[in-house]
């Protein structure tokens, strides 16, 4: 429910002109969905960003979905998994 | 990767028979700069509330579908999860309230020069909504609206 629910609001923020990116626990919930843009993460739910107190792993996971904003060659609905290194 | 298989059997059945929103068409704003020229917002669907704010009320059938600003220079510390949901682990997030809503490492991301600036409110939802017709009529168009008067470029999004 909690993907649906930034899905949602995502599309929204879209509409009027805000890019987003949407971190997503389960890829199927986003398939379904279909935000403009998506990380899929491979962690499970409670913990959208890997670890507690990692910040390094927290920021490996933004600066990914950051990279998605950056990537011009996506087009929407776009869904990119996020490859666990290290 | 997340699972539904984490779920309770009921849980599973649930999601299973549940009517998902598709977005259709699906909107599409192009990153307009750099992102080291953008001001950035996080949206998170933790249920995260300051002290002084009303919790999320979960006895609300279909759930609550307002949201709070919390401000981005809010200690994480501070931060209460009021997520009705019981079928996630918290314990994460109550040990660092970053995992689910990065506030520190937005600001970061500023000090790193890969963001401009983090806008001064973010906004926080509690996820668990079954009944989303408010969600997409009223309170998303009322956060959006929001965002944009602050000037936002770039939102990052995280559930739970």
């Amino acid at each position: 429910m909690c993907n649906q629910a930034v899905c949602l609001v995502a599309a929204e923020l879209e509409r009027q002109g805000i890019a987003t990116v949407a971190v997503q626990l389960l890829r199927e919930v986003a398939e379904r969905v279909r935000p403009p843009r998506a990380l899929f993460v491979p962690f499970r739910h409670g913990y959208p960003l890997g670890v507690p107190g990692d910040a390094e792993r927290q920021h490996a996971v933004l600066d990914a979905a950051l990279r998605v904003l950056e990537d011009r060659a996506l087009a929407p609905p776009a869904l990119v998994d996020y490859v666990l290194t290290g | 990767m997340g699972s539904v298989d984490e779920f309770s059997l009921p849980v599973r059945i649930f999601l299973r028979v549940y009517p998902w929103r598709r977005i259709d068409p699906v909107p599409w704003t192009p990153l307009a700069k750099p992102l080291a020229d953008c001001r950035v917002a996080l949206v998170s669907s933790a249920g995260f509330v300051l002290p002084e704010q009303p919790p999320f009320d979960g006895s609300i059938r279909g759930g609550d579908v307002s949201f709070r600003d919390i401000p981005s220079d809010a200690s994480t510390a501070t931060l209460i999860d009021t997520h009705r949901s019981a079928s996630f682990d918290h314990t994460g997030m109550h040990a660092d309230a970053n995992l689910a809503f990065p506030i520190d490492r937005v600001r970061e991301l500023v000090a790193r020069g890969r963001i401009a600036s983090v806008n001064h409110r973010h906004l926080s939802f509690m996820g668990s909504i079954t009944a989303p017709g408010r969600l997409i009529r009223d309170t998303a168009p009322e956060a959006a609206r929001q965002l944009v008067s602050d000037g936002v470029d770039v939102a990052l999004l995280v559930p739970v």
